[in-house]
C-alpha cells in the first residue's frame, strides 16, 4: 500500500493529492474564526471539489460527471459563499469573529477523527484499488470534520458552513469512490442544498428576531426534562 | 395515468397551488380536497398491487410492503387535513398566524404529503434519501410557524440534527452504490432496490455492514432513535399540532420503512457471514430498539408539556417496532407491520385531540389542563379512549401487535421479555399519571368548549378497534405478503 503512490497513473495522483488539499480546507475551516475568511475557505473548498470532479470525469470519460462539476462550482464555490456573504452584511456580523473554543483540543480531536476514519475505511482495502480506499478515507474525514464544525461553533452562520462542508465531504465520497451518483440522484441532493442553502439564509433573521443575536448557545429554552 | 402517478401528483400539485392562494380557509377546503383526491388515487393503487401483485421495477417500485404505507400515508393526511382546518382557523383567530403564513403551512403540509409519497415509492435509494431531506426541508418551516423563541429554537435543532443525521445516511448510500457498482454493470440500475434485492447474496459483506451502520444512523435520526432523538420532543411540540400529528404518525414510519428497506438489503449480503455475524443487522435493530423504549419510557415520567409527553410515546413505540423488525422472523414482522399500522393511526388521533384539548385550556402545559370531560366530553372522552388504545390495552389493535410481538421475543429471546413487560409496564404509568386529572379533574372557570371536528378521531379509534376485534381477511393477507417479503415467509 505504502509503496504503490508512486506506480498510480497520474490522474489519480493528481485526485489523491486534491483528496490531501481539501482535506487541508476542513482544519483550516476548523482552526478559522473570522466569519468571512470561513467562507472564503469555503467557497475555495467548493472550487477544489468541481475540479476533482472534472478531474474524475476527464478520467473516465464520464460526460455525465461535468455536469456535477459544473453543479458543484456554480452552488459550493459560487452562489452559496455568496449568499452566506449578503446575508453576513445584512446581519452585520461580516468582520465578527466567532471564536473557536479550545482550538488546541478541536484541532487534536480533528487529528484523530482522521485517523478513525482512516480505520473504518482500512477493511474495505482488500476489495478496491488503492485509490478508492484514500479517496472514503478522506471523504469520510471531511465529513466528520464538518460535524465537528458544527459542534465547536456557536455563530448559527459559521454552523451553516460546517453543515455545507459536510455536505462537500459527502459530494467529494460519491465522485471518487463511485464516480457519481446516478444523474437523477445527483440533481436531487443539488436541488435540496439549493433548498436548504435559502432555508437557512431564513432562519438567521428568524433567529436574530427571536434571541437579537446569531449564538445559537441562547437558544437554551428546551431540555429534555422539564424543570 | 396510473394510480401511482396520481397518488404523488395531487401533494405535489397542491404544494404548488395552496402557495399561492391567497384566503386561508378557501386553501383549508382546497387541502382537504386534494388529500381525499389523493387517498381515493392510493386506494386504487392499493387496490391493483392486491389484484397483480408487485408493480414496477423502474424507477418506482410498489409491493406489498409500501403499498399499504402508500395507503395509510394518504389516509392519515386526508384525516389531518379535516382536523386542520378547524383548528388553524382558530389559530388564525386568536392570531398566532397571520394569513400570509398560512400559504406557507398549507404549501408546507402538501409538500411534506409528497415527499412522504415519494420516498415511499421510489426504487432508488438515492432519491430515497433526496426524499426525506425534503421532508425535512418541507417541515422545518412549520415547525417555527409561530416564531416563538421556543419554536425557532426547536426548528434550528431540527434542521441541523436532521441534517447532520442523515449527511450520515448519504454517506451510507454511497457506500452501498460502491458495492452495488462491482456486481451491477449499469451504474443506473445499481442503486435500484428491485435489481439490488435481487443479486443482494453477491454485495460486499464488509462494504455493506459499514454502509448499514451509516444507513442505521442516518434514518434512525428520523425515526428517533435513542440517542439520535433530541430533536424530535421538540419539533413535534413546538410547532401547529396537525404537524405533529403527520410527523409522528407518517414521518417516523417511513423513516423506519428506509432502514427496513436497507436492513434485507444487508441481511442477503452478509448471509453468509464469513465476515460478519449474519444478524448484524437484526441485533444492531434490536439494540437501538429496545434502549429508545426503555429511555423513552422513564422520560415519560418527566414531562410537563402533553405534546412533548406524546412524542416521548412516538419514540417509545418506534424503538418498539425497530426492536420488532431487528427480531426478525415471520411474527415478529407482522408484528411490527401491524404496529406501524395501529401506532400511526392512534397517535395521529391523540395529537388532533391533544390539540383541540390545548386550544380549549390554552395552554400545553399538562399542569393546567384540568377538567375536558366536563367541558367538551367529545374531546375528553377521545383523549381517553386514544391513550388506552396507544397504551396497548385489549380490544384495541395496539394490544394485538404488542401481543404478537411479546410472544415472538419469548420464542427467540425469552430473557428479552422482562425489560419488554417493564418498559410496557412503566410506559403505561407515564401516560397514564398525568392524563387522569386532565381528563377528569375539576374544570377551571371560564373554560369553553370550541368548535372542533372530532371525526377523524373516531374514525381512526374505529379502524384501531377493528384490527384489534376482527383484522379482515383481506387486510390480514396484505400484511402476510409484506411479512413473506421481509422475512421469507408467512404466518398463515
Amino acid at each position: 500500500m505504502m509503496s504503490g503512490y508512486s506506480t498510480l497513473p497520474l490522474p489519480e495522483q493528481a485526485i489523491l493529492t486534491l483528496a490531501a488539499v481539501i482535506l487541508v480546507t476542513s482544519f483550516a475551516l476548523l482552526s478559522q474564526s473570522r466569519v468571512i475568511a470561513t467562507i472564503r475557505v469555503f467557497a475555495w473548498q467548493g472550487w477544489l471539489l468541481a475540479l476533482t470532479t472534472a478531474l474524475v470525469a476527464w478520467d473516465t470519460g464520464r460526460a455525465h460527471l461535468y455536469i456535477s462539476a459544473l453543479l458543484a462550482a456554480l452552488l459550493k464555490g459560487m452562489f452559496i459563499p455568496w449568499l452566506l456573504v449578503h446575508q453576513a452584511r445584512k446581519l452585520g456580523i461580516l468582520r465578527e469573529f466567532d471564536a473557536v473554543i479550545r482550538p488546541g483540543v478541536t484541532l487534536l480531536a480533528a487529528a484523530a477523527l482522521v485517523i478513525f476514519c482512516y480505520s473504518v475505511a482500512l477493511p474495505i482495502e482488500q476489495f478496491a484499488d488503492s485509490i478508492t480506499r484514500d479517496a472514503i478515507a478522506f471523504s469520510l474525514a471531511n465529513v466528520m470534520l464538518g460535524m465537528l464544525m458544527l459542534i465547536t461553533r456557536r455563530k448559527a452562520i459559521t454552523q451553516v458552513v460546517g453543515f455545507m462542508a459536510m455536505e462537500n465531504g459527502l459530494l467529494f465520497a460519491a465522485v471518487t469512490a463511485t464516480q457519481g451518483m446516478p444523474m437523477v440522484v445527483e440533481l436531487g441532493i443539488a436541488f435540496d442544498v439549493l433548498i436548504a442553502a435559502v432555508l437557512f439564509g431564513v432562519f438567521f433573521f428568524h433567529i436574530r428576531d427571536s434571541i437579537d443575536s446569531l449564538d445559537v448557545d441562547k437558544l437554551n429554552r428546551l431540555s429534555e426534562v422539564e424543570q | 395515468m396510473s394510480a401511482l402517478g396520481w397518488t404523488l401528483l395531487f401533494p405535489l400539485l397542491g404544494a404548488l397551488l395552496l402557495g399561492w392562494m391567497k384566503q386561508p380557509q378557501r386553501a383549508a377546503g382546497l387541502n382537504i380536497v386534494l388529500a381525499g383526491l389523493g387517498l381515493a388515487a392510493s386506494a386504487r393503487l392499493a387496490l391493483t398491487v392486491l389484484d397483480q401483485g408487485t408493480l414496477g421495477g423502474g424507477q418506482f417500485y410498489v409491493d406489498a410492503f409500501n403499498v399499504y404505507l402508500i395507503a395509510l400515508t394518504a389516509l392519515v393526511g386526508f384525516t389531518t387535513s379535516i382536523f386542520s382546518r378547524p383548528y388553524m382557523a382558530h389559530e388564525l383567530e386568536t392570531g398566532r398566524v397571520g394569513a400570509p403564513r398560512m400559504r406557507l403551512y398549507h404549501a408546507s403540509f402538501q409538500g411534506f404529503l409528497f415527499t412522504m409519497q415519494l420516498a415511499l415509492s421510489t426504487n432508488n435509494l438515492g432519491i430515497l434519501w433526496v426524499a426525506l431531506e425534503g421532508a425535512t426541508l418541507a417541515t422545518v418551516l412549520l415547525v417555527s410557524l409561530y416564531r416563538t423563541p421556543e419554536s425557532v429554537e426547536a426548528a434550528w435543532k431540527y434542521f441541523i440534527l436532521c441534517g447532520v443525521g442523515i449527511a450520515q445516511a448519504l454517506f451510507g448510500t454511497v457506500l452501498l452504490y460502491f458495492a452495488a457498482s462491482r456486481v451491477i454493470t449499469n451504474p443506473d440500475e445499481a442503486l435500484l432496490w428491485s435489481v439490488l434485492n435481487a443479486n443482494s447474496a453477491e454485495l460486499e459483506p464488509v462494504v455493506m455492514a459499514i454502509a448499514f451502520v451509516f444507513l442505521l444512523v442516518g434514518y434512525g435520526t428520523k425515526i428517533g432513535l435513542v440517542p439520535l432523538h433530541n430533536w424530535l420532543p421538540d419539533a413535534h411540540s413546538e410547532g401547529p399540532t396537525p404537524m405533529s400529528a403527520v410527523l409522528s404518525g407518517l414521518l417516523l414510519n417511513v423513516a423506519l420503512y428506509a432502514v427496513v428497506r436497507v436492513k434485507m438489503l444487508t441481511d442477503g449480503a452478509l448471509a453468509g457471514g464469513s465476515v460478519h455475524h449474519p444478524q448484524l443487522a437484526g441485533l444492531l435493530l434490536m439494540g437501538f430498539g429496545m434502549l429508545s423504549f426503555l429511555v423513552a419510557g422513564l422520560l415519560l415520567h418527566r414531562q410537563r408539556d402533553i405534546k412533548r409527553l406524546f412524542s416521548y410515546s412516538s419514540i417509545e413505540h418506534m424503538g418498539l417496532m425497530t426492536f420488532a423488525f431487528g427480531l426478525g422472523g415471520p411474527l415478529a414482522t407482522f408484528g411490527a407491520l401491524l404496529h406501524m399500522t395501529v401506532h400511526s393511526l392512534t397517535k395521529s388521533a391523540i395529537f388532533i385531540t391533544v390539540g383541540h384539548a390545548s386550544q380549549i385550556a390554552g395552554t400545553q402545559s399538562i399542569d393546567r389542563i384540568r377538567g375536558l370531560i366536563s367541558t367538551q366530553p367529545g374531546v375528553g372522552w377521545g383523549l381517553l379512549v386514544a391513550t388506552i388504545a396507544i397504551a396497548g390495552f385489549p380490544p384495541f389493535g395496539v394490544f394485538v401487535s404488542e401481543f404478537l410481538l411479546l410472544s415472538a421475543t419469548i420464542e427467540s429471546w425469552p430473557w428479552l421479555a422482562v425489560p419488554l413487560l417493564t418498559g410496557l409496564a412503566i410506559a403505561f404509568a407515564g401516560l397514564f399519571r398525568h392524563l387522569h386529572p386532565i381528563v377528569f379533574g375539576t374544570r377551571p372557570e371560564g373554560q369553553v368548549a370550541l368548535p372542533v371536528n372530532m371525526l377523524p378521531v373516531y374514525l381512526h379509534l374505529a379502524l384501531v378497534l377493528w384490527l384489534g376485534l376482527a383484522m379482515p381477511g383481506f387486510i390480514a393477507r396484505w400484511f402476510d405478503q409484506a411479512t413473506r417479503l421481509i422475512s421469507g415467509s408467512g404466518l398463515l
